[in-house]
């Protein structure tokens, strides 16, 4: 039965769950698909997750790849395809847990990096799983700083076949995925020498493993990097080279050539490598960083409603956790953040699919603006949502810590999301190198891109809100973002000229200035995050109360980062500390106000109880039974543990202390 | 020390590669034979035993702890004299292996809201224990799983028909000899934690389950054959043993803190990465001002929570003295501000060490660089011996009520002597704006003086607005609800007022010229770092103007570049030997990348060149696609 306390939360909606849930998917007939996608995955029994966190390292791994082999089956049995409509809600079915992703990565890159002859090679042959790929970048002494890499691969004229080294212990490939174990074949990138001469950093098919008994091939060292925080369905692996030779048709040649003589072409813009690393930066924003936070914060207000603990009122049953202010402080501004970052993340991909379209047609302008988004905004989101899972499995007191409660691993997954890809800080490093060009331009009366055209007109001013209701108001508390980041911003471009002209070498003065870069970096991204929320809210439909709560929690959003970052707003005296005081009053009556809708608004993400996973965030609320149920399926309580016959027994017998 | 790493006994594989039972077994081998070793070497100092512990568990919970460190103690603080007869010896020689059964399912830190009941049967003599709900289930007690053959089990007592609230029982629940639960008793493990996994946290469910009069811990509290109650003379007693707790928890954060910190800052030392100058070679990481500005601050905060630690040891050691003479008046204080500590310490090591961690890029990630282990044990401190929001707010009840009591004028002493000046203040209304001029940045204790206005401000704000709640004639309890997060705010800015008032006075006492010149760096850098993540309290209290928040941001950055040549040595006066440190990263020696490469060849995953599952799985599927 479902528990009441939990049912009582939901007659009480201000709108319709179902018209939200078809909202976020993109329309009705999307949530029909995906429900239905979700459907076929989890009455499969292979797919089953029941039994994850009792798992070793190695049984998630040999899951993992059975998984990915049923898939392929499933995928034939129900007629989806690639292209298919139904694809994207896979992987979100399967809760990631599955083999053979760098497998996919390995494809992608083959596609955008390899000539039309490399793509008709290799595709068809990945695509029937004869080979299986990995994606080998990221060395032991190396990561998001490409150029560092030390990886060699040498022309060799005389066989037309480049050889490849790993010359150094710090140059060994460590961390791609699926390479520890599965993998046959993996993209490798490594400098380029001809004649002596470095050409930088280019990638290379290297076959790792045999087709006939998947040995390693001659040359070839590689293995499993060892236990993670999570990922331990994934073979993470080690690679090194040993004059390990490969035809010179295996450096994917897209852009750039080597020719049988040894000359180096290269055509089309350097900046095309760069597409790979923002189509995966903007690509796991949504499955590997929001959907995460979703499902915590599901899991998290479902059971706050559930748990009851102390009492408000002297005589009274003891009250729900989320009726506490602290609790709703914690939990609500996630949610709030969850919703601001699922919108900021559709904009992100419209802007996307604009550059993409505009590079087909072999134009590159916008580039370098989706770069410097992709960045700042992949630093920004997984940053923000990993300390919004972190305070969400805190919130749920001691039963967050177990297992069960599905959230320590939705936070050991996430965690990883700010480092990979790009690590964070020298993210937004890149976007504050974009902001601050910009402004410059901007100040020259260049014309700069539209998101940035706030910098061409920084001025003093101050916030016209006269008492706290104001502070609901968009315009007021967007203005005061924009003037904050626009402040941030034009500071850190005059210390750093300034340094600059006082004689400080121009990479000295960068250096100097950084930790004032990445704060302007981050103000940008949260002014246009906010923006965006609110010009959302108002194209909203406003028929079934959808508009009004989503109204909310952008002022939620808003009021709650000018709340915790009181300082940046009152520096300049653009909001007064009076007014500081009205935010905080408006943002506290903002929580009440949202409190009554908070179960709703996660029952709305619509995640089933199996991809959820959780003993405490079930949709019936029965939260102590599961918890309970489930501890008895561990298998500590099911084998006699051979500690009490070898180690107990005598302890208990005090027959050691005779030893 | 050495004694434990010398000795062969204790040597044994990598954790990170056993599984949970296999790490399970592993502690309890050790823990075994480590109470052997203690008898064996007549170590009986609890100081001692506790260090001899840390080393053979490296840090790590072990199964033994609640019985050394809860069922013991309480057998010797709660049980009487005839009792003490009855279990103690028994329990020191490990016939009998204890835990402490308080934490229900439904119930933590709110200890009235406990569900299991214990009444009274007069005709026999006994006690009936009862878990009349799921809810009601002891859940999360450390060694109770697998482990324990007793508990001390927390329960509502029924006696004559009434409840007389919460008592201590011990009760068998496992049979000497066999180890099978007693019938009554379901006992178990209760899975994976985050963390943890060498500890055997259980649940326990009792039906009908008697067991004697005698078996009431009756020191305190009596029940007599007859089923008359008697009650114990004073109930601040029990505040001493969670006083002295959390201060232990004070500590483990500025322990844990220091270790993430010394493998994050000696591995920026190894890695170099990138360019800062065109053309020269790549710099060590800890050179980049971010990176610093990551670090340098949680090094300084490390630092100032180990002064603390000791502070509110030595605090609780002479009120000890006191309280045996009948001398409570410290206590609440005491109380109060051990709560606020240990959620600020707690709270900020927990997030410190996530950074650390962060900083060390993708290899922080592997369990390798030994910093997930430190976080996954350290975390939970940051809910158990108190949910760190109810401690924030136990600190608060006590502010506003020492603000309340200034207000009615009169005078409150110690650490919150502050809250007098605020109705000086009243007296000679005096512009605020007229005192900023004062704070001097490069003065410790200028600074102090800043914290200490911000904290005023923040409680007079936090008891002004309760004020203006319940004069909206909300209930008392609504009110403060509605209150709670000013009130948070205001605790947590009484706590940094604090840390920075014991780091700045520490400064004194160190004879050394050397180390007090960088010790005083780190508190400052301490100290203003604080003033720039939180510039909107001293803003909008006009503690400090724009252009000396400028200034502040500033000195920081100017800090960093001072402390920088000094860092791997302040970490390595940590003296964390590497088998303690348990990291590849943050190797004394700094051969981080080749002794990587040794750590994962060790990996289960390769026993074998060909995994299994690729004759299971990858080759039928190729040979059908």
């Amino acid at each position: 039965g479902m528990n009441p306390d939990l049912a009582s939360e939901r007659q009480t909606a201000s709108f319709s769950v179902e018209k939200l849930t078809a909202q976020l998917d993109g329309g009705a007939e999307h949530t029909r698909i995906r429900r239905a996608v979700v459907e076929a995955i989890e009455c499969d029994p292979v797919f089953s997750r029941e039994n994850q966190y009792f798992q070793s390292q190695n049984e998630r791994y040999e899951a993992a790849v059975r998984k990915a082999v049923h898939l392929q089956k499933k995928m034939h049995e129900m007629g989806w395809t690639e292209d298919g409509p139904e694809f994207k809600y896979i992987y979100r079915a399967l809760s990631g847990d599955i083999a053979f992703l760098l497998h996919r990565i390995f494809m992608r890159s083959i596609s955008v990096l390899g000539s039309d002859k490399q793509i008709a090679k290799w595709i068809p042959l990945a695509t029937q799983y004869q080979l299986i790929g990995s994606y080998a970048q990221t060395e032991l002494g190396h990561g998001t700083y490409l150029q560092g890499l030390e990886t060699t691969a040498v022309f060799d004229i005389t066989t037309q076949e480049f050889i490849l080294n790993t010359p150094k212990i710090s140059a060994m490939k460590w961390w791609p995925g699926d390479m520890g174990r599965s993998a046959t074949h993996t993209v490798v990138f490594a400098q380029l020498y001809i004649h002596g001469k470095c050409y930088g950093v280019h990638p290379f098919i290297v076959q790792i493993r045999s087709l006939q008994d998947h040995s390693l091939c001659p040359g070839i060292t590689a293995g499993d990097i060892g236990p993670k925080m999570n990922f331990e369905h994934v073979d993470n692996g080690y690679l090194m080279l040993q004059n390990v030779r490969v035809p010179r048709e295996n450096m994917l040649n897209k852009f750039c050539e080597v020719q049988p003589d040894g000359t180096y072409a290269r055509w089309g813009s350097q900046k095309i490598n760069y597409f790979t690393m923002t189509t995966v930066r903007i690509s796991l924003i949504s499955d590997e960083v929001i959907i995460p936070l979703m499902k915590a914060c599901t899991i998290a207000i479902r059971y706050s409603v559930v748990r009851r603990q102390s009492k408000l009122k002297p005589g009274e049953q003891e009250a729900k956790i989320l009726d506490y202010q602290t609790q709703q402080e914690k939990l609500l501004p996630q949610l709030a953040a969850a919703y601001a970052f699922h919108f900021i993340n559709n904009y992100l991909q419209e802007l996307f699919d604009k550059v993409y379209r505009e590079i087909q047609g072999k134009k590159f302008d916008t580039l370098p603006e989706l770069h410097a988004f992709s960045s700042g905004f992949k630093a920004m989101v997984t940053q923000y949502c990993t300390s919004a899972v972190a305070i969400c499995l805190q919130a749920c007191g001691g039963h967050g810590y177990s297992l069960l409660s599905g959230l320590p691993s939705l936070y050991t997954k996430i965690v990883a999301s700010c480092i990979y890809e790009g690590e964070n800080t020298i993210l937004l490093l890149q976007t504050a190198r974009f902001l601050i060009k910009c402004f410059m331009a901007a100040g020259a009366g260049q014309p700069v891109p539209p998101s940035v055209t706030y910098l061409a007109a920084v001025k003093p001013g101050k916030c016209p809100a006269k008492n706290k209701l104001d502070f609901l108001s968009p315009d007021v508390y967007a203005e005061a973002y924009q003037h904050m980041a626009a402040r941030l911003i034009s500071s850190t471009a005059a210390k750093l000229q300034d340094l600059i002209q006082s004689g400080v070498k121009k990479t000295d003065a960068w250096n100097q200035c950084t930790v004032q870069l990445v704060q302007a970096a981050k103000a940008h991204c949260h002014y246009i995050t906010v923006k965006n929320f609110a010009e959302t809210v108002e194209k909203l439909e406003t028929k079934a109360g959808i508009q009004k709560i989503m109204k909310h929690l952008c002022d939620l959003f808003a009021l709650h980062g000018i709340f915790s970052n009181g300082g940046v707003f009152l520096h300049d005296g653009y909001v007064s500390g009076a007014q500081m005081d009205m935010v905080t009053a408006s943002y506290l009556d903002l929580l009440a106000v949202i409190r009554k809708d908070a179960v709703p608004l996660v029952d709305a993400f619509d995640f089933t109880d199996k991809s959820l996973n959780s003993a405490l965030g079930s949709y019936d609320g029965q939260v102590y039974q599961r918890l309970y149920e489930w501890a008895q399926k561990s298998p500590t309580n099911k084998q006699m543990s051979p500690a009490y016959e070898r180690y107990l027994k005598p302890l208990l017998h005090n027959t050691l202390s005779k030893l | 020390e050495a004694l434990v790493i010398n000795d062969p006994d204790f040597q044994h594989e990598d954790l990170n590669f056993l599984s949970r039972s296999q790490r399970y077994e592993q502690a309890i081998r050790k823990s075994a034979l480590m109470v052997m070793k203690l008898r064996e070497y007549g170590i009986a100092d609890p100081e001692e035993i506790y260090w001899f512990k840390s080393f053979v568990h490296r840090g790590r919970p072990e199964p033994l702890d609640l019985h050394l460190g809860m069922f013991l103690p309480t057998l010797l603080t709660q049980a009487t004299p005839e009792q003490q007869d009855r279990f103690f010896m028994p329990a020191w020689n490990l016939e009998i292996i204890g835990t402490y059964a308080q934490t229900e399912m439904g119930h933590g830190t709110h200890l009235r809201g406990l569900e299991t009941t214990a009444t009274y049967d007069p005709a026999t003599q006994e006690f009936i224990l009862n878990s009349p709900t799921v809810t009601s289930i002891k859940w999360w007690p450390g060694g109770l799983g697998k482990t324990s053959n007793h508990a001390i089990v927390l329960a509502q007592l029924y006696t004559q028909g009434q409840c007389k609230g919460l008592h201590a029982f011990i009760v068998p629940i496992r049979q000497l000899g066999t180890h099978k639960p007693l019938p009554g008793i379901t006992v178990g493990d209760i899975g994976p934690k985050f963390g943890y996994d060498e500890m055997d946290n259980g649940y326990l469910k009792m039906d009908n389950f008697r067991i004697p009069r005698e078996n009431m811990l009756m020191k305190y509290a009596q029940v007599e054959p007859d089923g008359t109650y008697v009650k114990p003379l004073s109930d601040k007693l029990t505040y001493g043993t969670m006083v002295f707790i959390r201060s232990l928890i004070v500590g483990d954060s500025a322990r844990s803190l220091s270790r993430a910190c010394t493998i994050a800052i000696r591995y920026s030392a190894v890695r170099h990465q990138s360019e800062l100058k065109p053309g020269e070679p790549e710099p060590q990481i800890l050179d980049y001002q971010t990176q610093q500005y990551k670090l340098f601050p949680l090094l300084a905060t490390a630092y100032a929570f180990h002064f603390v630690g000791a502070y509110i040891k030595d605090t609780y050691r002479r009120i000890s003295g006191d309280i045996n003479e009948g001398d409570l008046s410290e206590l609440p204080e005491l109380h109060a501000l051990t709560a606020g500590l240990k959620a600020f310490t707690s709270w900020t090591a927990n997030a410190g060490i996530e950074e650390c961690r962060m900083a060390c890029g993708g290899h922080g990630y592997s369990r390798c660089s030994g910093i997930p282990d430190i976080y996954v044990t350290f975390t939970p401190s940051c809910t158990y011996e108190g949910e760190n929001t109810v401690m924030m707010l136990q600190t608060a009840r006590f502010l506003v009520k020492s603000y309340t009591q200034v207000s009615s004028g009169q005078r409150v002493t110690g650490m919150v002597s502050y809250l007098n000046d605020l109705s000086r203040q009243r007296i000679q209304p005096q512009h605020v704006a007229a005192r900023t001029v004062t704070v001097r940045i490069n003065d410790p204790v200028s600074l102090v003086e800043a914290y200490k206005a911000r904290a005023a401000r923040l409680v007079e704000a936090a008891a002004k607005n309760l004020q203006a709640e319940l004069n909206h004639r909300k209930s008392k309890e609504d009110a403060w609800n509605r209150t709670s997060v000013d009130l948070v705010r205001a605790s947590e800015a009484h706590c940094h007022y604090v840390i920075v008032k014991l780091f700045t006075a520490k400064l004194s006492e160190i004879s050394n010229a050397a180390v007090c010149a960088v010790m005083t760096e780190l508190s400052l850098l301490y100290a203003l770092y604080g003033i720039s993540k939180n510039t909107g309290d001293f803003l909008q209290a006009g503690i400090l103007t724009d252009a000396q928040i400028t200034q502040v941001n500033q000195r920081v950055k100017e800090l960093l570049a001072i402390i920088r040549p000094n860092a791997v040595a302040l970490v390595d006066s940590f003296d964390f030997h590497d088998v303690h440190l348990g990291s590849v990263l943050g190797r004394y020696d700094g051969n981080v990348y080749e002794n990587m490469f040794e750590w994962a060849k060790k990996s289960p995953l390769n026993k074998t060149e060909v995994h299994e599952s690729f004759h299971k799985h990858l080759k039928p599927m190729q040979a059908k696609l």
